[in-house]
């Protein structure tokens, strides 16, 4: 039935990506400071220049991407991270 | 009313220990005189710093958590720009959850702490040996 009512058949079947969900790690673990003092942890935040990803890529909510914008900033002064670099990982 | 201030310094790399001794003593002083309780201080010691500050690779850092009336951080701001044995500081004021998260801190190092206590006698003696290596 289904053929002929045109319905387009793949000699490959067509690979369906399952996304997994973002989310955003500090609502999941209940963290509700964001600490400046550990470079190590602000790192997961940074790409390999130092530059601060994006939520759309981390799936950080806005409430704790603008408490780590601040933190990763806190960071950079205390020369804790660099403000620019080449192969930071 | 008093706040809650925390701060960490980055001091020279060129110092010796009694002169960042003395820095550190200085700073406090000034929290102290003007009415302020220090909580808590932390040494984190020579540290690599991520990019060349004032030509220096290095630096002493060294945190200080304290209640302080808002009129004193003025004054201890100065007294930091004033001293140009200190690179860089950051004074924040700790909200809540800051708060929380800093005694969290502290009890975890009150508690790595005691653990090193007990092996301290063997760690200070490696400390030793490499300051007389470099001298």
């Amino acid at each position: 039935m289904a053929e002929q009512q045109g319905e387009i058949r793949f000699l490959t079947p067509p690979t369906v990506e399952v996304k997994q969900k973002k989310y955003c790690r500090f609502k999941k673990n209940g963290i509700k400071y964001i600490d400046y003092k550990d470079p190590e942890f602000l790192k997961k935040f940074l790409n390999e220049q130092g530059k601060i990803l994006p939520r759309r890529i981390t799936g950080t909510s806005l409430k704790f991407q603008r408490k780590l914008s601040v933190a990763i900033k806190r960071a950079r002064h205390l020369a804790l991270l660099p403000y620019v670099t080449d192969l930071l990982k | 009313m008093l706040n809650n201030y925390e701060a960490v310094f980055i001091m020279t790399p060129v110092l010796s220990d009694q002169q960042t001794k003395e820095t550190v003593d200085k700073m406090k002083s000034v929290l102290t005189d003007g009415g302020a309780e220090i909580v808590h201080e932390e040494n984190w010691g020579l540290k690599k710093l991520a990019y060349p500050v004032q030509h220096k690779n290095s630096g002493f850092y060294y945190l200080l958590q304290f209640k302080a009336d808002p009129a004193l951080i003025s004054k201890f701001e100065v007294a930091m720009k004033r001293d140009e044995k200190v690179l860089r500081w950051l004074t924040v004021s700790l909200d809540k959850h800051a708060l929380e998260y800093a005694q969290k801190r502290i009890a975890k190092r009150n508690g790595q702490q005691a653990a090193a206590q007990e092996a301290e006698p063997a760690q200070e003696n490696t400390v030793e040996t490499v300051e007389n290596k470099e001298n």
